[in-house]
């Protein structure tokens, strides 16, 4: 206990890695180039061991397997060697050749750099923990035994035990994928630059250039894109809106003095939220079909999802009503609950003062819920720039607009960003270039939009204030 | 006593377009739901289905569910869904406690930095990386297999810590205080007063992330080719939507699939309402 006081009394001992060299210890020098030295010459052999285990599995790998790879994402290309058949003259007979995979290059250097960068921090601990030992030994303080250590790890280093495992998870399954994309959108991975067959190499913005210039015509890449983004616009604008206010008035209504019933009337709207997302599309899409039960009923014979007129006006109307039904249920859940918190003396002296209900909502309910569930509102608008299943289970993207999206981009006309970027990657002729590029332009948009979030939200501020 | 009578009056008369409109709304919410049961029970005719809604030759039954049951791979689905789910969700669960209480409860260096980098990550759209993911689980030699949807849906669980932090934040710290001057450690403190003190948003945690396998079928389409180890979703979906299969093809089964799912699901769901709501509330407010 009193060690850690003292040490956030002294906040830095040792100013980085350089000092330790310079001030430490012969095996605190060592441990530079031997990981675990230190330690095994302060006789805590468990703990030098173990880094000593680690720096031998490290190069194993490294020497091994990752090394290659990383020579050729240095080398400045992903490969130059081709697979395929070459002509062996010795022999007189074609051979086939395993050449370079860039894809594989790629992906395997991203890994070894991974390795690298959280092998460096393992490296630093050790050099860390040698030198505080020879701080330690200098004030003349015992060293802890490795039960010690143990034990720390349960109290103030608590958080290690803990972090590590889920951020492993985040590291192989999210960080390095990730990583890897924003690299392919620098390359020109596509369908004619498909490995093994063939190889693909960095092309440094011209993917950007693509996508953003707006001189190629209104077939072009940037024009379509345009066009997608302003739909996803509207659309989560819409979405958003349409569900939080819909959602509302029906909480409103349910909790008004007088209703009887409000379990009932809840209930019969949160039975929507119990069946899963894709059933009730998948349902939709076959009820709103040309020749689904709706038009059977109506006696018409309206393609609900499928009209391209007019901008695709209708099935874009239609996807955001099918979105209705499915949000307002949450919504409504969400409101009552807020709702029921929003302290009565307001409406009291309101009504003493004899305003009337609707003045009521506009100058108490709704500025309160919106003060309240201004955080919740971005983050649904930032889903919904992301709603990818409504829109792929409902129109597919469709219907297909060759005039205003037509060309090579493979858009169409009911597509978001995200739901283009899927087809990009799966098509029969994958653009997996373009397609990064458009992943990296959703994170600044959602990036930007977290950020006033963040910025605005209760909890980043005042994290410590519920106490 | 005429303007108590007029108020009155008024009170009646808003009650009742009250009422009309949420009878109304509430005919338009549980309808799609009616007409899936509806046709989950539609045993004949069985395809032309969708044309009309009271054909001549109707006959309601339990037919789709023998059918279902019998003639197609569902119930292998459903065990791998439930498998998969289960794992995951006690995965994810832990995986969310354990960084939440990390970043809400103790204090060190690299809290902030950590709390930035989780956000910055959670705003790339989930599959853009989808291939990478691919290939990383390819070079593990784990594709085509049911862990390596486990692996998927709860590797990113730390990215999901905000509501459970939020509501860690709101746990008094008055008592773990006591408990350290009691000399309990500071994992007994997790164990024994965070951890029962935190049992809604455990739930909520628990029933959000047992859902979420029964509704992707996006991740499951991309890892896994082999029929047999579908999940329900991407079964379901396969039923309506593969290239052999014309429009109204299997639809009544697929109808009954749903409903079996849906019951799952539904059931699942009015138990834990409670803590459902307290779960999105509490996210909702606290940010």
């Amino acid at each position: 206990m009193s060690e850690r006081i003292e040490g956030r009394k002294k906040p830095n001992p040792y100013k980085g890695l350089f000092s330790a060299f310079r001030n430490g210890s012969n095996a605190t020098r060592l441990s530079f180039f031997v990981m675990g030295s230190g330690q095994i010459a302060r006789k805590q052999y468990a703990k030098g061991a173990l880094y000593l285990l680690l720096q031998a599995l490290f190069f194993v790998y490294l020497f091994g397997f990752g090394g290659r790879y990383l020579l050729h994402l240095f080398s400045g290309n992903l490969g130059t060697k081709v697979s395929g058949e070459q002509w062996n003259e010795s022999l007189q007979i074609f051979e086939k050749v395993v050449g370079d995979n860039s894809f594989l290059i790629l992906l395997y250097g991203v890994m070894s750099l991974v390795i690298i960068a959280v092998f460096f921090i393992v490296w630093a601990m050790n050099i860390k923990g040698s030198y505080e030992n020879d701080l330690r030994i200098r004030e003349g303080k015992k060293l802890p035994t490795f039960k010690e250590d143990l034990k720390s790890l349960a109290n103030e280093k608590l958080y290690a035990p803990l972090l590590i495992i889920p951020f492993t998870g985040l590291l192989i399954f999210t960080l390095m994928p990730l990583i890897f994309m924003i690299l392919i959108a620098f390359t020109n991975y596509d369908y004619r630059h498909q490995p093994p067959g063939k190889l693909f190499d960095w092309v440094g913005l011209e993917n950007f250039k693509a996508l953003f210039s707006l001189s190629g015509g209104t077939s072009s890449f940037a024009a379509v894109f345009f066009r997608v983004l302003a739909w996803t616009f509207i659309w989560a604008f819409f979405a958003t809106f349409t569900n939080y206010f819909l959602g509302l008035v029906i909480a409103l209504m349910i909790n008004k003095k007088g209703i009887r019933l409000k379990a009932l009337w809840r209930t019969l709207f949160v039975i929507a939220i119990a069946v899963p997302q894709f059933v009730t599309l998948l349902l939709m899409q076959k009820i709103l079909d040309g020749d689904g039960i709706l038009n059977k009923i109506l006696g018409t014979n309206i393609l609900w999802l499928g009209d391209g007129r007019y901008f695709s006006l209708l099935p874009r109307v239609m996807i955001i009503l099918v979105n209705i039904w499915i949000g307002v249920p949450y919504t409504l859940l969400m409101c009552s609950g807020i709702l029921m918190n929003i302290p009565t003396d307001y409406y009291e002296a309101a009504r003493i003062d004899g305003a009337s209900t609707v003045r009521i909502f506009f100058d108490i309910t709704l500025p309160y819920m919106l003060r309240v569930t201004t955080p919740y509102l971005i983050t649904q608008f930032v889903g919904n720039i992301n709603n990818f299943n409504i829109i792929w289970l409902l129109t597919g993207g469709g219907p297909v607009d060759n005039l205003y999206y037509g060309g090579g981009t493979q858009a169409q006309s009911t597509d978001l960003l995200v739901t283009w970027l899927y087809r990009l990657t799966t098509d029969r002729n994958p653009q997996y270039n373009i397609a990064s590029v458009i992943g990296i332009v959703i994170f600044v948009i959602s990036a930007i939009a977290s950020l006033i979030t963040f910025n605005r939200s209760a909890s980043s501020k005042r994290e410590e204030e519920f106490q | 006593m005429s303007e108590t009578k007029l108020r009155k009056n008024a009170t009646k008369l808003s009650n009742a377009v009250v009422y009309t409109l949420l009878a109304v709304l509430g005919v338009l919410w549980v309808l799609p739901i009616f007409y899936l049961l509806y046709t989950a029970l539609r045993v004949r005719p069985d395809t032309g289905i969708i044309n009309q809604l009271f054909p001549a030759n109707l006959k309601l039954g339990m037919g789709n569910f023998t059918r279902l049951f019998t003639q197609t791979e569902f119930s292998t689905w459903l065990l791998n869904t439930l498998f998969v789910s289960v794992s995951s969700c006690i995965l994810t669960t832990v995986f969310i406690l354990m960084v939440s209480y990390a970043l809400s409860r103790l204090r060190f260096k690299l809290r902030r930095p950590i709390m930035n980098v989780l956000l910055v990550l959670g705003m790339f759209p989930g599959f853009m990386s989808m291939i990478a993911v691919y290939f990383i689980l390819k070079a593990m030699g784990l594709t085509n297999s049911l862990t390596a949807l486990i692996l998927v849906y709860s590797g990113s669980a730390a990215l999901s810590y905000y509501i459970c932090k939020g509501f860690f934040d709101t746990i008094p710290k008055a008592m773990e205080e006591a408990a350290i001057l009691d000399g309990a450690s500071r994992l007994a403190i997790f164990w024994r007063i965070t951890m029962p003190l935190a049992k809604p948003i455990i739930v909520y945690t628990v029933l959000t992330s047992f859902i979420s396998p029964w509704c992707d079928f996006i991740f499951v389409n991309t890892i896994i080719s082999d029929r047999e180890k579908y999940t329900v979703s991407l079964g379901l979906y396969k039923m309506i939507n593969s290239e052999k299969s014309s429009f109204n093809d299997n639809f009544t089964l697929f109808c009954a699939g749903a409903s079996v799912v849906g019951a799952i699901i539904v059931t699942l769901f009015m138990s834990m309402q409670r803590y459902y709501v307290e779960g999105i509330t509490s996210g909702a407010v606290k940010g």
